[in-house]
């Protein structure tokens, strides 16, 4: 059973688990999914990728900023049966780019490629689309596109 | 239509009598000056209509003498009119045309008294220009490589996007500006002498490595085992200042140890410490703060100020680190967050060495101003067993140096005798610039007032805790945490590159006491509202360090975006400890409220749940249970 005690102004609740187990009466407000303040995941409502989603991390603003943008535009606007197979070259002097900087881009560039690449084919519907950030001081961070768990980040990647 | 005609019926006999009155007097002037018509009744009537011509002619001239009088007149004065509008146009146009010769002919650390000499001659009765500014812009289109002087190594005088400040807010503002405007310049000005950094780990990380050059590498060890650094980039991220002009697609360049000292809105340009100008089409102001102190110290000589560290930045933190390893005891004046947090850190150290560690502060516990009474007090019990001695209801008079040593002397009698002190009391917003860019400061939070788009003026935006904004939900206010500056700068950046979109999403923060209790908050989390708190009992699992192993990141904002309460949580092994906290306020949510509706909202040892507390504070409802809306958190989970 739940216990209340008010200490002046402030009120203090003791639940217990079972207390909390029949689901919440609370109201929330329902998300209109086309509003326009509301932080975006990585593919914007248009269809267009928006390159200041968190979930980049800094792939799209740093030196290499150019080559990954071309690279990843033309994979997710790749009609092709094997998507991207059109965008060699883009990948390749994306690649190069980044092998010049081999401390903003650590060495597990090929195979972040290719998990963003698989990532791209899942839905990318409001709710879901995660990438990883490809290479670039990833290690510490997997994050999500979540429109619904807004991003904010603090560390940098390039 | 009617009453016209009226008017006119009534005017006209009007009309008549005067001018025969008029008439009358002609004759009468006309007459008695010059021969005397006969005042023959039949001459009258035989040169009546003569004498009736010559009255009219006269009539008649006077009239039109006064029309070709006016006539004249009028055109006199619009002809001169003219001539004055185009001398002044002349004049004008002129100036940017001298400038122009002066400046590439001038190198780029021009004299600022150079141009006005070819300023307006003194007869132009305009108003001078403040200072020494010339009023023509000095708006440059990007020259083609090779332009100009292509040898000299000078920093460009013209940057697309300016960011005052090199801060986390800036750097947040660069990237988002690179993210959205294809190959941007953005040129970074920083007073400090390092590039852009993250400030949380200076009181919290940085101080439990074990590495003994943590100082130099300024590496911290997360709780996954990961190391990162406090810098944002490495120094291979950023292009130098005198490349940016040339660099084929753009990139971020600092410019460390320059201070910008005025600011020209009109020309778009600023100055810094040493001369150089340089014009911007758009700019951030990111300036932070400088920490308070207490005038009491101030006022206790060289000896005192000797022995105080206001604490904010990495060579703060190195210091710092170095008294502490060198000193017996340690008081840190002030119980908010970094005085918590760095008593604690210190508090840390203190077992390994025989440091005495000392924290005062005016309220009854520890985060006074910020958890309820209740939740204070717990708190501090934590924080003594963290080693610190707690002074509280501490009001400090004066402070002298004794013998190598300072002595605190408090309002109510104690005295208490350390070597070092560390004042933790508040940040004052840096507002230098405010009176030569002539933008407003608020006298409620301090800062630069800017609106909800936190724009302050057309071209220039504030952000991080420099910026007072207006927050649709919560109202007007000014935030000194980390994640709302990279909330608030990218935000400043999407702006700068025309977004126009308002401050929207949420900034959150965290504060750890320890390793055992941390919590997230989000909101205005003010212990004067009043607030409802749901709390169950914590198991070993809800504690910081679980949550960040969890997720597999150090900072608290980042692990946000790994797990939602939703997602099956894989739990990890738990803590080695498997102490089972007797307290009361193991773990749960606090709601602040004002006028009814969540404000705030504190997550206590209950982690990855702060998107659901955002959105209950977007949705600003009035909830009639808050126990139902705790719920939500699913606090007895995982």
């Amino acid at each position: 059973m739940s216990s209340v005690r008010e200490e002046g102004k402030d009120r203090i609740i003791f639940v217990t688990k079972e207390d909390h187990e029949s689901p919440s009466s609370a109201e929330l407000v329902e998300e209109d999914p086309n509003d326009p303040y509301e932080e975006r995941g990585l593919i914007l409502p248009s269809g267009e990728i928006n390159w200041n989603c968190p979930c980049l991390g800094g792939m799209a603003s740093g030196p290499c900023g150019t080559e990954f943008k071309d690279a990843f535009s033309c994979f997710h606007y790749s009609k092709e049966d094997v998507k991207g197979s059109d965008c060699l070259e883009n990948f390749r002097a994306m690649q190069e780019c980044m092998q010049r900087y081999p401390e903003l881009y650590p060495q597990e560039d090929e195979k972040e490629q290719e998990q963003e690449q698989s990532s791209e084919t899942k839905p990318t519907s409001q709710d879901s689309a995660s990438t990883e950030t490809s290479g670039a001081n990833s290690s510490d961070s997997k994050e999500d596109s979540d429109t619904t768990q807004p991003n904010t980040e603090a560390s940098g990647e390039s | 239509m009617l009453k016209c005609r009226t008017v006119w019926r009534k005017l006209a006999p009007l009309a008549r009598t005067s001018s025969t009155v008029c008439r009358q007097n002609a004759r009468r002037a006309g007459l008695n000056n010059g021969r005397l018509p006969a005042c023959v009744p039949a001459g009258h009537m035989s040169t009546a209509p003569a004498g009736g011509g010559r009255e009219n002619q006269l009539y008649v001239l006077l009239v039109g003498a006064t029309c070709v009088g006016g006539a004249i007149y009028a055109y006199q004065t619009v002809k001169g009119d003219s001539q004055r509008y185009q001398d002044r146009i002349d004049e004008i146009s002129s100036r940017p045309l001298k400038s122009f010769t002066e400046e590439p002919a001038t190198p780029i650390q021009s004299e600022p008294p150079a141009v006005p000499e070819a300023a307006p001659s003194p007869e132009e009765p305009s108003p001078p220009a403040p200072g020494a500014e010339v009023l023509a812009p000095i708006k440059t289109a990007d020259p083609a490589p090779g332009d100009e002087s292509p040898a000299s190594h000078k920093v460009s005088s013209h940057t697309p996007y300016l960011l005052i400040g090199g801060g986390t807010a800036s750097f947040a503002a660069a990237r988002s500006i690179r993210a959205r405007d294809p190959g941007a310049r953005v040129l970074i000005v920083t007073d400090e002498q390092v590039p852009p950094y993250m400030r949380p780990p200076l009181s919290k990380e940085l101080w439990f490595s074990d590495d003994p050059s943590v100082t130099e590498t300024l590496r911290f060890k997360q709780w996954n085992g990961k190391e990162r650094s406090i810098y944002f980039q490495p120094p291979s991220f950023y292009i130098n200042a005198e490349e940016l002009q040339s660099a084929e697609n753009g990139g971020v360049a600092v410019l460390t140890g320059k201070k910008v000292v005025h600011m020209d809105v009109r020309g778009n340009k600023i100055k810094l410490d040493d001369d150089t100008e340089i014009s911007y089409d758009k700019c951030l102001i990111a300036t932070g703060g400088v920490p308070r102190n207490l005038q009491v110290i101030e006022r206790a000589g060289e000896e005192v100020m000797k022995r105080t560290t206001l604490f904010r930045k990495v060579e703060d933190f190195k210091s710092l680190d170095k008294v502490s390893r060198n000193v017996k005891s340690i008081t840190i004046i002030g119980g908010g967050f970094l005085g918590s947090e760095l008593a604690c850190a210190l508090g840390r150290r203190s077992t390994e060495s025989d440091l005495e560690v000392i924290q005062m502060y005016p309220e009854k516990g520890n985060m006074g101003k910020v958890l309820p009474e209740y939740l204070s007090n717990w708190t501090t019990e934590k924080v003594k067993k963290e080693g610190v001695k707690i002074i509280s209801e501490a009001l400090v008079k004066s402070v002298v140096s004794k013998d190598d040593k300072l002595e605190i002397q408090l309002k109510d009698g104690r005295l208490v005798k350390t070597d070092h002190i560390v004042a933790a009391v508040g940040l004052e917003p840096n507002v230098d610039l405010a009176k030569s860019a002539g933008l407003e400061v608020d006298s409620d939070f301090g800062g630069f007032r800017v609106n909800a788009e936190l724009q302050a003026r057309s071209n220039i935006w504030v952000a991080g805790d420099a910026a007072c904004f207006y927050d649709i939900r919560l109202g007007r206010r000014r935030v000194e945490h980390h994640d709302h500056a990279v909330v608030s700068g990218r935000l400043a950046g999407e702006n700068m590159t025309g977004a126009n979109k308002p401050y929207w999403h949420q900034s959150m923060f965290w504060s750890d006491l320890g390793p055992d209790v941390g919590y997230e908050a989000i909101g205005i989390v003010d212990s004067s509202l009043p607030t409802v708190g749901v709390f169950a009992k914590a198991t070993a699992k809800d504690t910081p360090k679980a949550a960040t192993e969890e997720s597999g990141t150090g900072i608290r904002s980042e692990s946000e975006t790994e797990h939602t309460a939703s997602s099956p949580v894989a739990s990890s092994t738990p803590s080695p400890t498997g102490v089972q906290h007797k307290d009361e306020y193991g773990k749960g949510v606090i709601f602040y409220l004002r006028d009814k509706v969540v404000v705030g909202i504190i997550l206590w040892n209950v982690f990855n749940r702060m998107p659901i507390a955002r959105k209950i504070i977007k949705d600003g409802e009035e909830h009639a249970d808050l126990n139902e809306v705790a719920k939500l958190f699913n606090i007895h989970d995982d």
